[in-house]
């Protein structure tokens, strides 16, 4: 049985193709023979972000036109086994995509026995993004504390439970928040929306918060997702995103501000 | 909490209540407004029911009214057009 999961967000730049990255990567590496396909057609980055930009030779609408075969275009990581990545393309639109040949290539890497399909979305809500979430048996929906990237959330999630292809059938897609680029410290003060806020706001079950960290530019500077660097928090909160989808009960980490104490407060507090 | 931020907390705002009231109100919005959107079909639909009565009787657009209403488990297509009086 596989499975297809969408990351998508609707608000650019809150980090779909690093969770999706992270995500693939920790899915893989738990022995789950996964495929991640950039469906930002025309602004591919997910090669860079997973360090394989050097190797693409063909890509995911070369497939679909039948200029190369599924085989030739997906690139096997060499760090993870079982993952596999299949790049956007540079060159063409998001036009290139079409619903038959978006259907055939889920299907061939169904038929290949991918366990896990993970699709990279866009950002905004036009054509790639929808094609990117219209296949999805579950969603992770990646959003910031912060206003305008939960309102974009919201949206995304009314275009999941109407347009995708299990909502059309009557089914519904399994939806996870993912929280990214978070601040213990700031919430504590007051200055960034909690968690607990945002699930209530959404009322979409939590899967993981991910702290704001320095490791996750650190990781794609070097093209290494982040999940593959064990010491950082962002790592650790990604590897615990993936225990939780595998059905673990694992508790949040990282959400706490620090004890930072100064002499005053030690005095009065 | 200590007594230093007692007063730094009631000095600065807390603009992360704002976020979530703001967010709370604005969402509550978009999905009433999104309930009661009309479908995508129904100016065409107007138009094209007015070219048929057309046919048969000289009517003004202001004169047909197209209105689908959303029922817990039916739509309803409700449809009133004003003839002209007769001379």
């Amino acid at each position: 049985m596989s499975k297809v999961i969408v990351v998508t967000s609707g608000k650019g730049g809150v980090g779909k193709t690093t969770s999706s990255a992270a995500f693939a990567s920790g899915l893989a590496d738990r022995g789950h023979k996964t495929a991640v396909i950039d469906f930002d057609v025309g602004l591919r980055n997910l090669d860079l972000i997973m360090g394989v930009e050097r190797r693409v030779v063909y890509d995911f609408v070369n497939v679909i036109n039948g200029e190369s075969t599924l085989k030739q275009a997906l690139i096997k990581d060499k760090r993870v086994d079982n993952l596999y990545i299949l790049p956007a393309s540079q060159t063409r639109d998001k036009e290139a995509l079409s619903k038959e040949g978006v259907a055939s290539v889920i299907n061939e890497l169904k038929e290949d026995g991918f366990e896990y399909i993970v699709c990279d979305s866009p950002a905004g809500i036009e054509k790639g993004a929808f094609m990117a979430l219209y296949f999805a048996d579950e969603a992770i929906v990646v959003t910031n504390p912060e206003v305008s990237s939960v309102r974009d959330s919201d949206r995304i999630l009314g275009i999941l439970q109407s347009r995708s292809k299990a909502a059309e059938e009557g089914r519904s897609v399994k939806e996870h928040l993912l929280i990214t680029r978070y601040s213990p410290d700031r919430v504590e003060d007051g200055d960034m929306l909690g968690m607990d806020d945002i699930v209530e706001i959404l009322s979409v079950p939590l899967i993981g918060v991910i702290p704001e960290s320095e490791s996750v530019l650190q990781a794609s500077n070097s093209g290494n997702p982040v999940i593959l660097d064990k010491e950082s928090k962002a790592g650790q909160a990604y590897m615990d995103v993936v225990s939780r989808f595998l059905g673990e009960n694992v508790p949040l980490r990282f959400i706490k501000a620090e004890e930072k104490k100064g002499f005053f407060k030690k005095l009065f507090g | 909490m200590g007594l230093f931020s007692f007063f730094k907390q009631n000095k600065k705002k807390n603009t992360a209540n704002l976020a979530k009231e703001r967010l709370q109100i604005l969402i509550a919005h978009e999905h009433a407004d999104k309930s009661r959107q009309a479908p995508d079909y129904l100016p065409k639909l107007k138009d094209e029911i007015l070219q048929v009565i057309r046919k048969y009787v000289q009517v003004n657009e202001k004169d047909v009214n197209v209105n689908v209403e959303k029922g817990s488990d039916y739509d309803v297509l409700e449809l009133n057009i004003t003839l002209p009086e007769s001379r």
